[in-house]
């Protein structure tokens, strides 16, 4: 067994246990904050198949992960208010909202990400980094002028999305779900990346031009990564509104992208798991700094930094290996 | 197979290509000479879709090829091992080769990792290792591999043993004749006008953009003014 695998299974039995510490210490709370990290966990490892394999610095993933939230919260409101969507009535009222929200909410998140990659990867480097920000920032303020959802104020959503054989609003339910969401999203992705699609993503991402020489259709395959990427924001955004039953424009703003990206870089970009070992890292830290001061980011800013310094690959590899790789 | 008629073609406002007209036959090996900066390169990129021509033609088995991108030039069968390389330093030596593998022309007997081996027995013994872990000779190895995997019907080498030493060129020269023995059409850029004699057809020497001359090796082994005024010094 490597130490990779050792580290994988050290790490599933500590979370598949962890409902039941939070419950023996009596402090529940830990559940919400545990949910709460496999979730960002999902966001930023869905950001770390662009950052990390396909080569595209997207500074606006957030606006998928809102996309989905908003999705979710929009179709909760619609379907708890009984005659409003007659078409979707069968399933209103039914144990099984969840089976419609959380799909088109995938689904909203692709497509916004189909059509807004479809005109950013027309560009490369900076300018896409910026065209990505652009777009999301936009969306962030069609969400902050949306008065029918709450605009600036949000949106609560009046419970959890109903599925069958788990109860959502069970916080205990709720942690494995996503743990469920997060480990499903971690096993396909580390199979999409090994695959040949995942080879041509590779291989683009340090040399495009060659790619194209040998015949590979280079936008298609990256478009196609970005529209999945998109998706499985849009199911953290989901889950993430099921999570706090609340939904705002917040979500969407760039400084969400900024976090995503730091966790995918804090814990070790275009290594998957890196990035929910870094959500884990950076909402702990926040946690636990916001205990003692309310200036946290004072003290998180210099953290990042020497993580930055010290552990430049990420500290998942750090730990792995056990000792610094250069370059 | 290769038809290249009357191409103009440059970077911005300077023209380096003046109405340079070259053509490979099927199963032919053919080597497009010339000194630095003569416009071989530019060449084979206005061939290969990398550069727009502004003037003339460039058909392949029949298919007009100017304005195609160049992934769809690949796909019609025209393999480029490029200059420098390039390799895909991110990704080991059996994922560069199956990365962008592909028979999108159903050829019978496909190139596979085994017969690139066989070609390149070094290969299989740097299996795991990324591109960037590569001696040049390996890198140069892997980028022929690499293009042999699209399954081209035509292979084209620009610059491939530059910088190389002699042994390893020994061992690129004779890969090439294995492969013009299994019939593939191959272009060569290359300053290595000696080996290049035994192994190819015909020839065609460049100078200031044009092509200035053209036979079969044994009419350039009669004209060795040929090779002093117009290769210089490369030896």
């Amino acid at each position: 067994m490597t130490r990779k695998q050792l580290f994988l299974l050290l790490a599933a039995v500590l979370l598949s246990l962890l409902p039941a510490a939070a419950h023996l210490f009596g402090n529940p709370y830990l559940l919400s904050l545990a949910s709460r990290i496999l979730i960002y966990g999902l966001a930023a490892a869905s950001l770390d198949l662009l950052l990390g394999y396909g080569a595209m610095i997207s500074l606006g993933h957030a606006a998928y992960v809102g996309i989905g939230a908003y999705a979710a919260g929009i179709l909760h409101l619609h379907l708890g208010a009984p005659g409003l969507a007659p078409a979707l009535a069968l399933v209103a009222d039914s144990e099984v909202s969840g089976l419609v929200i959380l799909p088109l909410a995938v689904l909203a998140a692709s497509l916004a990400a189909l059509v807004i990659g479809a005109l950013c990867l027309r560009t490369t480097g900076m300018h896409f980094i910026m065209i990505t920000l652009a777009f999301a920032q936009m969306l962030y303020y069609f969400f902050i002028s949306l008065e029918a959802y709450g605009g600036d104020d949000g949106l609560s959503l009046l419970g959890r999305s109903k599925l069958p054989l788990v109860n959502l609003d069970n916080d205990t339910h709720f942690y494995y779900f996503c743990l469920f969401c997060l480990i499903a999203f971690l096993l396909l992705a580390s199979r999409l990346v090994h695959s040949r699609f995942g080879l041509i993503l590779r291989g683009t991402g340090d040399n495009e031009r060659r790619a194209r020489g040998l015949g590979v259709n280079t936008g298609r395959y990256r478009l196609a990564l970005f529209t999945i990427a998109g998706g499985s924001a849009g199911l953290a955004g989901a889950l993430l509104a099921n999570h706090s039953e609340f939904v705002s424009p917040g979500l969407l703003n760039w400084t969400l992208s900024g976090e995503l990206m730091v966790m995918v870089l804090l814990g070790g970009i275009g290594t998957l798991f890196g990035p929910v070992f870094g959500a884990a890292v950076y909402l702990l830290l926040e946690e636990g700094l916001n205990m003692y001061t309310e200036h946290w980011m004072a003290y998180m800013g210099p953290l990042l930094v020497l993580a930055v310094l010290f552990a430049r690959n990420g500290l998942l590899p750090l730990l792995i290996s056990g000792r610094k790789r250069h370059g | 197979m290769l038809e290249v008629a009357a191409i103009n073609a440059g970077y911005g406002e300077s023209q380096v290509l003046f109405g340079v007209s070259l053509r490979v036959a099927e199963g032919e090996v053919v080597t497009l000479l010339g000194r630095n900066g003569m416009g071989k390169s530019t060449t084979v990129r206005a061939i290969l879709g990398l550069l727009p021509i502004t003037a003339g033609s460039i058909a392949y088995q029949g298919q007009a090829l100017q304005r195609l991108p160049s992934h769809r030039i690949a796909r019609l069968g025209i393999g480029l091992v490029p200059e420098g390389r390039q390799i895909f330093a991110n990704l080991t030596v059996r994922e560069n080769l199956l990365a962008t593998a592909a028979n999108s022309r159903r050829a019978r007997e496909p190139f596979t990792l085994e017969t690139v081996f066989a070609l390149f027995p070094r290969l299989a013994e740097r299996l795991r290792h990324y591109g960037n872990q590569l001696s040049g000779g390996e890198q140069q190895m892997l980028a022929i591999g690499r293009a042999l995997m699209i399954n081209p019907s035509l292979l084209v080498l620009d610059e491939a043993t530059e910088g190389l030493a002699p042994l390893i060129r020994r061992e690129i020269w004779q890969a090439l004749t294995t492969l013009k023995d299994r019939g593939l059409s191959i272009l060569v850029i290359d300053k290595n006008i000696d080996a290049l004699l035994a192994i190819a057809d015909r020839h065609f020497l460049m100078e200031k953009g044009q092509v200035v001359w053209s036979g079969t090796s044994d009419e350039l082994r009669r004209k060795p003014e040929l090779k002093s005024r117009y290769l210089g010094l490369e030896q």
